[in-house]
């Protein structure tokens, strides 16, 4: 197990460095001026701009860029903007908001798709079985913005059940709502696979052994069906937190949450370079570890599959 | 409708169909056909067939439906009510909102057809030929989709979209092509997986030996044998992804960054529409209920074939 763990590690730095000299690329070899507008109302002065290039190595070749900011992140610097803010500090203030949001959302989605999947699983063709079919293809139809500002509307402003806007510091109460909001779609696809995982498995010979043993129906379905039939279910999972953190730029836009989302958008409308590359390759991180944690996740469920 | 590479994992459940052979001549019908046969007994799959031929229709003859100019303002109707003049109201300059639902649905169909074909011709091509190499080629293209499965989708099209914004100009055609590329160059991953593991299967079946032994190249084997036995299960998951990419469409035009102004599209609208809407929800709402309905039908489509053609619903 524990070589197994080291050979994925391994297997994630090309990956890794991959990714994020994509972002880089893009980020900063592309055309455009990343002072224009800097200065207010008139152009940059030439001394400016030559000090700002120099400082931030703009001139040099871009794969010697992006090995110096590899250099640094390594160190643990996310670099600064261009004035002088650290990353660092904006991402640590901004991250913890999103994360939050992207748990809150994983819990609704884990625990209502589950638990929808479960239940018409195990009777299918029945009335719950077509509500619940129904309900998913509409989550998956629906935009997340048009969930989100229905949601607003009808339970903010119209019913005042719920703050329409999240305050700055954003505690778990207030982002059941968001939260629901960035795992409709998730949440459908949870439950679809889960029924269908069900489905398939609760003929398989296991279950009948279980059954033929005498066992209570309760500990065939949660002992025996589950536990086999959750490990396509935590693959997704386990990928969708990173997908949620980054898909959470809309939900956060609609309510008004000051995660990551509106940081790398306020970034990209000013031309912060550093802290759209900064965020994007925390993300990426992100959701590689998560796809390291899944495969782990599987032995822990599945005693058939044993690494070497 | 955040990221379309979560569908791969929903779609790319049930093992790719048998290739053809044995399990076809016992039914002594193709899987092809048999799956046709299962099709036109499912309501489900002729109530989506329906509603996509409205939409087909609409996107190709939107003057059939409405004589109003779709992008004709006139400020003194700004924000009214549905009425009988005008079965959507006005928007905020005025423009009819049902002539824009009606002229934007062919924009949001061919964003969402073109933005499809282009991911799969790439993920197919990449796909096919790192499963029928295999070796270092597999190996290049497989760490190279797990390079951009790695980045976050909204967030890449973020920066692919405003970093190209200026260079692209203000015609419409531009816009879309800038918009349309750049969901394929974030979304191919998926559907190489797919078509990769498939080709994976077939290379090693009887048939496509037997094709080598009998002196066939590399691009015979894989046009002639191979990809007419992998094409299935990328086509269910084009089928769903049609649907997602015009939800991701909007979800782009919502966020400001994907079409704008001149093209109409109900992504555009529903952008538009967003900072009105206590004042005035129609806006919001005819362009999102025909959204919805879009990605409905195609979503019950590939939900169809996919069922159709899976061999363990049988």
């Amino acid at each position: 197990m524990g070589r197994y763990i080291l050979r994925r590690l391994l297997q994630l730095v090309p990956v890794f460095i991959g990714t994020t000299f994509l972002i880089y690329l893009l980020v900063w070899a592309l055309p455009g001026d990343p002072f224009a507008g800097k200065c207010g109302e008139r152009a940059c002065p030439d001394a400016y701009i030559t000090r700002m290039r120099e400082e931030f190595h703009l001139d040099e070749n871009v794969v010697v860029q992006y090995l110096r900011y590899l250099g640094n992140l390594l160190q643990g610097d996310f670099g600064q903007t261009f004035s002088g803010t650290s990353v660092g500090e904006l991402i640590a203030a901004a991250y913890p908001v999103t994360l939050r949001l992207a748990i809150v959302a994983l819990l609704i989605e884990a625990l209502i798709g589950v638990l929808a999947g479960v239940l018409t699983g195990l009777r299918s063709g029945g009335f719950l079985d077509n509500l619940v079919l129904v309900s998913t293809l509409f989550l998956i139809s629906i935009p997340v913005f048009v969930t989100g500002y229905v949601l607003q509307t009808v339970l903010g402003l119209r019913l005042g059940l719920i703050s329409p806007t999240v305050s700055a510091d954003a505690g778990f109460g207030e982002l059941i709502v968001p939260g629901f909001v960035l795992a409709s779609l998730s949440m459908a696809y949870v439950a679809r696979l889960t029924r269908t995982s069900i489905a398939e498995n609760r003929r398989s010979d296991y279950v009948r052994t279980a059954v033929a043993k005498g066992l209570e129906p309760r500990r065939v379905v949660g002992v025996h069906l589950l536990r086999n039939s959750l490990i396509p279910v935590v693959t997704f999972l386990g990928v969708d937190l990173g997908s949620l953190m980054s898909g959470a730029i809309v939900t956060e836009g609609i309510f008004n949450i000051r995660g990551i989302g509106g940081l790398v958008f306020r970034s990209i409308a000013l031309r912060e370079g550093a802290t759209v590359t900064g965020v994007v390759v925390l993300l990426v991180i992100v959701y590689l570890l998560m796809n390291l944690l899944v495969d782990v996740v599987y032995a822990v469920l599945d005693p058939r599959i044993r690494y070497v | 409708m955040s990221d379309p590479s979560v569908l791969g994992t929903a779609v790319a459940e049930p093992d790719p169909p048998p290739a053809g052979g044995a399990d076809a001549q016992e039914r002594a019908r193709s899987l092809a056909s048999d799956a046709w046969h299962d099709l036109r007994r499912r309501p489900l799959f002729l109530i989506s067939v329906a509603l996509i031929a409205i939409l087909l229709v609409l996107a190709a003859f939107p003057q059939l439906f409405t004589s109003a100019d779709p992008n004709a303002g006139d400020l003194a109707r700004s924000r009214q009510a549905p009425s009988g003049q005008a079965w959507f109201g006005y928007d905020l300059l005025g423009r009819d909102v049902y002539a824009r639902t009606i002229y934007g649905t062919r924009v949001s169909i061919v964003v969402g057809v073109l933005a499809t074909t282009f991911t799969v011709l790439l993920g197919g091509t990449l796909g096919m030929l790192a499963g029928y190499h295999g070796g270092w080629v597999d190996t290049l293209v497989s760490r190279l989709t797990d390079v951009v499965f790695g980045l976050p989708f909204v967030l890449g099209a973020i920066v692919i979209l405003s970093s190209f914004r200026e260079a692209i100009g203000e015609g419409a055609v531009g816009i879309t092509a800038l918009v349309v590329l750049t969901m394929a160059a974030l979304s191919w991953p998926v559907s190489m997986r797919i078509t990769r593991s498939a080709a994976i299967t077939a290379r090693n079946q009887d048939y496509v030996r037997a094709a080598r032994a009998l002196g066939a190249g590399p691009a015979r084997v894989i046009w002639r044998h191979m990809l007419p036995n992998c094409l299935a299960p990328v086509l269910v998951y084009a089928t769903i992804a049609l649907g997602a990419f015009i939800g991701v469409e909007a979800t782009l035009s919502f966020l400001g960054i994907g079409l704008r102004d001149p093209v109409v599209s109900w992504g555009v609208m529903i952008s538009e529409a967003r900072d009105y809407i206590r004042v005035a929800p129609h806006l919001l709402l005819f362009p999102a209920a025909f959204l919805a309905v879009t990605v409905l039908a195609f979503v019950m489509l590939g939900d169809a074939v996919r069922d159709a053609f899976d061999p363990k619903g049988r």
